[in-house]
């Protein structure tokens, strides 16, 4: 085994805080209800911006308008409970086969040119889809939303209950399973070609990378990863509404990657973690202004900086490794 | 041996506690949209419950009414993620607010599910109250302002109209019901035109409505939206053009009316509230409202909340302060009271808001812009729900 190959096999190896983390986020299952919903909203957020983590913090490509997938998932997944079966699995599926499917279509346009113009694209995609869905009110529910969505059993016998208890239970399982083959992925000689392509394009290519197929691959991916997102949110709140391709929702999932640390594979999750906690505490104080204290905690977060936040807890992790 | 005494206590204390807790407060979910576009309605509505509770008291039946506030950011899965937290932490007795059409149609599955009233103060598509046989409402219909509307046109001389309407639930009932009555009543609709909910531009349709020059444009946007409808429509030139404006009243919304200056002197309009209605009560409740917020004037925003905890204060205090949800709808149903609206009762069939429906016309009282009303129409029922009959 070459030197690569083994730092690779070294870096997938399971870390105890990972254990726990999964751990812990399984024990909430047995917490009393009354938590389980914001928890969804935590793991449907993680996976969202594990989604955006994937093409930005491992290939580089940064996006505005992320919510696009996650806007076509969670439109598929509410059609086809609306209209074909309240199975909740298939609408997990259909939603993300969909997503895909616009995925590839819109990767071919992120392939040109350089970070402002594919900010441009990608923002402009999620605007089209948006508007798209705002003209076919037939279709969509327009601004009124989709109503009638009733989603039947999980595996044919947990009911989608009023505590949240069982959509907890299904997002966090889905949020391991692509938590798993995000891990898988990134730690292959495919992850760390996309890290080459990230640092410098030119020489990954001149390395003898296939720069746009593999840009096109992780795009694709991260595009399923969002639909599933969406078909999650769909499902579990039993509601879609334009609300999804709107330009927030692209924003808010770029502020969570940055908040817990892009091209980490936690980055998502730690993000969500701390920004659905942060806003629902401080709205809970003052539902009026609880925007201005967010946007002051974003700016002191940033200038102390979170290289120094996140790394005073590497340090911590590394010696409680050496010990 | 010790410990399990403990453990007794601790469990009996624990227990004592949570049911004098349910035994001394009612609480009231009150989700609004605090931040975003609608923010307006939000604020108008908090402000009325929190009059009502500064007023009459933060007692009823011998309970203590607790609101709690959270904001829904103007967003329907917000709100319904709030709503069920209400409901499942806080126990609240009644979900209460939605500013908009699809936030109330969002959480109405909880409220059946739940058994919980929903009180809509603001939203004010017709479906609403089908959505849930637990949903109540003390706003107003679209409806109920747009037929009036379309019989005073015709009766007026106005014969060709194009209507303009945001493109949501409320926008689409305005146009529906303005149109029906419009027609039957001999008049023309040339052409019907919508806007986007969010963030419209009005300048093309304008162009439209001025091309096929009408006698009339009918126009409904919602509350909050009212002020830079009337800036397009003057940018246009269309106030010069001989085209009349004529609204549902929350076009000329009070909370915005001044800013929108003299340009808007002469509009008609029909709708349930008035700062500027008649009465005692509502002389009350308009000092009482601009002595707490600062001279804010109170729109019909304000009137949907100051009448829903009306209607919650009234239904603990019928029921004795039971409270589950199949007693309290039974002691809201047909309810009726004196409100600074004038005389509303809520119809014990649909559990939808039966209410005096005023012709206004925009005028300059005390160097002051207000909706003076001049015609009356008693006791409206929702004129969606009275057809399908």
């Amino acid at each position: 085994m070459d030197a690569a190959a083994l730092g690779l096999v070294r870096r997938a190896r399971w870390r105890w805080p990972e254990v726990v983390l999964w751990l812990l986020a399984y024990a909430a299952l047995l917490m009393p209800p009354g938590k389980f919903l914001i928890l969804n909203e935590i793991a449907i957020l993680a996976l969202f911006a594990l989604s955006l983590d994937l093409i930005l913090g491992y290939a580089g490509i940064v996006s505005l308008g992320h919510a696009a997938f996650f806007g076509v998932g969670a439109y598929t997944a509410g059609l086809l409970a609306k209209h074909v079966t309240g199975d909740p699995l298939a609408g997990l599926l259909l939603g993300a086969a969909v997503a895909t499917v616009v995925g590839f279509a819109t990767s071919l346009l992120v392939l040109r040119g350089s970070d402002l113009t594919r900010l441009m694209v990608t923002l402009g995609v999620a605007m089209v889809l948006g508007e798209i869905a705002n003209a076919l009110p037939g279709l969509s529910g327009g601004a009124d939303g989709l109503q009638g969505v009733t989603m039947g059993p999980l595996l044919g016998c947990f009911d989608f209950d009023l505590f949240g208890r069982t959509a907890y239970a299904y997002s966090l399982t889905t949020l391991f399973l692509f938590t798993l083959l995000a891990r898988r992925i990134v730690l292959s000689p495919f992850g760390l070609s996309l890290m080459a392509i990230r640092r410098n394009p030119l020489r990954a290519g001149a390395l003898g990378v296939p720069v746009n197929a593999r840009l096109i691959a992780v795009y694709t991916l991260a595009a399923a990863f969002a639909g599933t997102a969406g078909a999650l949110l769909a499902q579990t709140t039993a509601f879609v509404s334009l609300d999804v391709f709107e330009f927030h929702r692209s924003a808010d999932v770029l502020l969570v990657l940055i908040i817990g640390g892009a091209g980490w594979l936690y980055g998502g999750i730690a993000g969500a973690v701390i920004y659905t906690l942060l806003q629902d505490g401080i709205a809970a104080f003052t539902p009026q202004y609880w925007q201005f204290w967010i946007g002051l905690l974003l700016v002191a977060f940033v200038l102390v900086g979170r290289q120094r936040l996140v790394g005073g807890l590497y340090a911590m992790l590394g010696w409680a490794r050496r010990r | 041996m010790v410990r399990r005494q403990l453990a007794a206590a601790l469990a009996a204390v624990a227990l004592l506690s949570s049911a004098a807790q349910a035994e001394d407060a009612v609480k009231v979910g009150l989700i609004l949209p605090m931040t975003g576009q609608q923010a307006s309605t939000g604020k108008q509505i908090d402000a009325a419950v929190k009059l009502y509770q500064a007023v009459n008291g933060s007692t009823a039946a011998g309970k203590k009414i607790e609101v709690i506030l959270k904001d829904d950011t103007g967003v329907a899965d917000v709100a319904k993620r709030l709503a069920q937290e209400l409901v499942v932490n806080d126990k609240v007795a009644f979900l209460a607010g939605f500013g908009l059409t699809p936030i109330a149609l969002a959480v109405a599955p909880i409220a059946t599910q739940a058994k919980v009233p929903e009180v809509v103060m603001a939203a004010g598509t017709s479906s609403i109250t089908d959505a849930s046989p637990f949903v109540v409402r003390t706003s107003f219909t679209l409806a109920q302002s747009a037929v009036p509307m379309a019989e005073w046109a015709v009766k007026n001389g106005i014969n060709k109209v194009v209507t303009l309407v945001s493109d949501f639930g409320p926008g689409i009932d305005a146009e529906k019901s303005f149109t029906e009555r419009f027609k039957s009543d001999g008049g023309t609709v040339i052409e019907s035109l919508r806007v986007p909910l969010r963030s419209p531009d009005f300048s093309p349709v304008l162009q439209k409505a001025a091309d096929a020059k009408p006698d009339a444009v009918f126009v409904f946007v919602p509350s909050g939206q009212g002020a830079q409808f009337v800036k397009q429509f003057v940018e246009r030139g269309l106030d010069k053009s001989g085209i009349k404006l004529i609204a549902t009243g929350d076009v000329t919304d009070d909370d915005q009316l001044n800013g929108m200056g003299d340009v808007v002197i002469g509009v008609i309009n029909t709708h349930n509230y008035s700062a500027a209605h008649d009465s005692a009560a509502n002389k009350a409740f308009v000092d009482a409202f601009k002595k707490a917020n600062a001279g804010m004037r109170p729109n019909f925003m304000a009137v949907g909340g100051w009448d829903g905890m009306h209607l919650i204060y009234e239904a603990l205090k019928m029921t004795g302060g039971a409270t589950d949800g199949d007693t309290l709808l039974a002691a809201m149903k047909g309810m009726a009271w004196e409100s600074p609206r004038g005389p509303i009762s809520i119809d014990p069939q649909t559990r939808d808001i039966v209410q005096n429906i005023y012709v206004r016309k925009v005028e300059k009282k005390d160097g002051e812009l207000y909706n003076v009303e001049f015609a009356t129409i008693p006791n409206v029922k929702d004129p969606v729900k009275a057809a399908k009959k």
